[in-house]
């Protein structure tokens, strides 16, 4: 198993990067032809930049929006980043003093990420117009998620796994010296959903983590009159004359 | 009123409360197909033609290498719903095709099925779909059932705007020869006549003849309609409504007396009698470049120094946001006024620096709303600060009334109400979808009017206004309950004897 595993984890990795660093150039690629902010929109180019890390950050659309799908959402992501945040010690050694300091808030951040997730999907289930529009990928995502996260809680609350052994594994393989897992179902089952995950990151609405990043309507600042926009496509139409 | 179906009862603009889902409710609202005549002007092929799927998706493909905001909208929405209560069209019809993101799949289904590794492996999985003659039925349905206001956009977590990809499905449906009549007919017409309305030079000129007669008749003053007068300080670009229509004339004669009483030359041009650019509608960069090229070569014949555009809404934004790439820069212009300038900003401006005077007793009476115009309040500025779009436009109504009031909060600023008829959707044979499209501006409108007493609202785009007067009786207002800004400025603007 342990060789399976990590066959799986160097594949899924590679897909990971690959294919978001393809997506991420072809966004970066891919010009903007038009200022479409949409307004009232920062002035500044620095503006326009911190308008962006409002959305990353709070959510501050999603806030405008709709109130309980804001806390949902919040719950589930910040949830999501202290579980993230605390298996970094599994990958380094010696361990961070901050990463160190917020694992036992990692417990939290579990609790918090099931019960946002099991909202979401509550929404999605009760609500006509949102059911409407859920495809089954929307629910397989919530179910992976729900899946990784049933299965961890479960090696933290439950059934104890030897981590100092998977750490060994993790340690392992970011230095090509492999390293045996411990035999735990519970593991086994974390571990392939999580390798899922980063599998399908690349080719699902998961994709809306770089492209809040390039969305032009939150991104752009709003000086067209002062600052002439030009893509380089509609520059050669230009000087094709007319 | 005769019609065929049900004007919406109004609710409590508090509540706003969403509607059940009607399945298929505006399937059969359906707007002209444009015949050859109308495509072929505009270099579109004629009819469908017959391998019009290959053609769309190459199409597809090649829009998704011109528009970062298409491809990232396409790849990084999250059905989160967010978006699904904010368009007016679902909250008038329940019709779920007209959520946003509905509105978007129709798109989206077409794009991973033939962009993404994961829609061409298992189509069902991610709701991917074939291009088949239904779905391209579909598209001509709903995305003319979109008026492109941004409000959807607002609301995004990432900002998507389904205005861009209603833009984008119309550049496809055009190259494959299913274009709309009324866009691509008014398109024609801007290229054969000059303007939207099919106004020729001579006739123009005739009316503003009779509109200096009548004005001198009222007030005594020799208040002028130049046209076509070089060496002017100012081009006044204006959408063609304003020189007939009403209530937008009374517009018009509010630019002409402001610029009058402030003692600044100006002029119309015969070459650019439009200010509207319907070539944004129809998401096409060349026929909107080309629309707005009339304006640089009108300000290079006439010499002016300024560009001020009239009251209208996506005329402003293809103004505001998008004439300094299509055709600038406009460095022959005066380097000391923004390019192009807003009527409301100029005379906001004068009424600040004392330049021009008003006497908000000749309003008394009048108490008006405003109504925030989705292209303005979402899509572009006024002035040089943040949310200025906002602020001048009721400044200046303000300077002319005794008294103002605003509506309710979810339905103003960057949260407005689309009137119901932007977007390309002002033709008759959509009446349906605009009586119910405007259903939530009507509950904001009929809440301060009840309980406020308001009795006009203000309205600062040809086509809301037009879209008002047609469609206030049908919620049993008066047609002219819609005012101009510049109505109330004409009203109360002292000429003459300005010591
Ligand atoms: S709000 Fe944005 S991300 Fe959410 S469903 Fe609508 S378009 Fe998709
Ligand atoms: S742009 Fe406006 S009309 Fe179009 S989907 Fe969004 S809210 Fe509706």
């Amino acid at each position: 198993m342990t060789t399976v595993f990590a066959i799986l984890f160097y594949a899924a990795f590679a897909v990971l990067v690959a294919g978001l660093g393809m997506k991420i150039a072809q966004f970066a690629r891919t010009p903007a032809p038009l200022k479409i902010p949409t307004t009232p929109a920062p002035l500044t180019r620095q503006g326009a930049a911190f308008r962006v890390a409002r959305e990353v950050v709070v959510f501050e659309s999603l806030f405008k929006s709709n109130k309980p799908l804001w806390i949902f959402a919040i719950l589930f992501h910040f949830g999501l980043f202290l579980v993230l945040a605390r298996h970094l010690r599994y990958f380094q050694e010696p361990v961070w003093s901050v990463v160190a300091l917020i694992q036992p808030l990692g417990v939290y951040g579990g609790l918090a990420m099931m019960a946002g997730l099991a909202l979401l999907l509550l929404r999605r289930i009760v609500v006509a117009r949102i059911t409407y529009i859920t495809g089954p990928s929307d629910y397989l995502m919530l179910l992976l998620l729900l899946g990784i996260g049933a299965t961890g809680m479960a090696m933290k609350g439950v059934a104890h796994t030897d981590i100092v052994a998977v750490k060994a594994f993790f340690l392992g393989l970011m230095r090509f010296d492999i390293q045996p897992l411990p035999a735990d179902g519970a593991l086994y089952a974390h571990l392939f959903l999580v390798a899922v995950l980063m599998i399908v990151f690349p080719f699902s609405k998961l994709l809306h983590v770089p492209g809040v990043f390039f969305s032009p309507t939150r991104n752009q600042s709003d000086d067209p009159r002062e600052r002439r926009h030009l893509a380089p496509w509609a520059a050669k139409l230009e000087a094709g004359g007319n | 009123m005769a019609a065929d179906f049900e004007t919406p009862v109004l609710g409590d603009v508090e509540e706003r409360p969403t509607p059940a889902l009607a399945c298929g409710a505006m399937a059969g609202s359906k707007s002209y197909v444009a015949a050859p005549a109308h495509n072929e002007a505009l270099g579109f092929p004629g009819e469908l033609v017959p391998d019009w799927q290959d053609k769309a998706i190459a199409r597809m493909g090649e829009l998704l290498g011109k528009y970062r905001s298409l491809q990232v909208f396409m790849d990084s929405c999250v059905k989160c719903g967010a978006c699904t209560d904010k368009c007016h069209y679902f909250l008038g019809t329940g019709d779920p095709k007209n959520m946003p993101v509905a509105r978007q799949d129709l798109f989206r289904s077409v794009y991973r099925r033939y962009f993404t590794p994961v829609g061409k492996m298992f189509p069902g999985l991610v709701g991917a779909k074939e291009f088949t003659r239904e779905l391209l039925d579909d598209w001509f349905n709903y995305f003319h059932q979109c008026s492109q206001c941004r409000r959807c956009s607002v609301f995004c977590p990432y900002g998507i705007d389904t205005a861009e990809i209603s833009m984008a499905a119309r550049e496809i449906m055009d190259s494959i020869g299913l274009g709309q009549k009324y866009c691509n007919e008014i398109i024609g017409k801007v290229h054969k006549i000059g303007n939207n309305l099919g106004l020729p030079g001579p006739a123009l000129i005739d009316n503003l003849e009779g509109l200096e007669e009548d004005l001198k008749d009222e007030t005594g003053q020799d208040v002028r309609f130049p046209i076509d007068e070089e060496g002017a300080e100012v081009l006044l670009v204006t959408p063609s409504a304003d020189f007939f229509a009403e209530p937008h004339v009374l517009g018009l004669i509010g630019y002409a007396k402001v610029f009058h009483a402030a003692g600044v030359s100006w002029t119309l041009s015969t070459k650019a009698t439009e200010a509207g650019n319907f070539g944004m509608f129809i998401g096409n960069y060349e026929q909107m470049r080309k629309i707005a090229m009339r304006i640089r070569e009108a300000a290079m014949e006439l010499k002016v120094k300024r560009i001020v555009f009239g009251e209208c809404g996506h005329a402003w934004r293809v103004a505001y946001s998008f004439l300094n790439t299509l055709v600038g820069p406009w460095d022959f212009l005066d380097p000391r006024y923004p390019v192009p300038q807003h009527i409301l900003e100029v005379t906001n401006d004068l009424i600040k620096r004392g330049g021009i005077r008003l006497d908000k007793s000749a309003n008394e009476g009048i108490v008006p709303t405003f109504h925030d115009s989705c292209n303005v309040a979402r899509a572009s500025r006024m002035g040089d600060f943040e949310g200025g779009q906002f602020v001048i436009p009721r400044e200046v109504v303000k300077a002319c009334v005794p008294r103002f009031v605003d509506m309710h909060p979810d339905t103003t600023h960057e949260k407005t109400f689309c009137c119901g008829g932007g977007g390309g959707l002002l033709t008759d044979e959509l009446m349906e979808i605009r009586v119910k499209g405007a259903k939530p501006r009507m509950e904001a409108l009929t809440d301060v009017v009840r309980n406020q007493g308001v009795t006009h609202m203000v309205s600062i785009c040809a086509i809301c206004k037009a879209q008002f007067t047609k469609i206030l009786p049908y919620y049993g207002f008066d047609r002219e309950v819609v005012v101009s800004a510049h109505q109330l400025v004409s009203n109360a603007i002292i000429l003459g004897n300005n010591d």
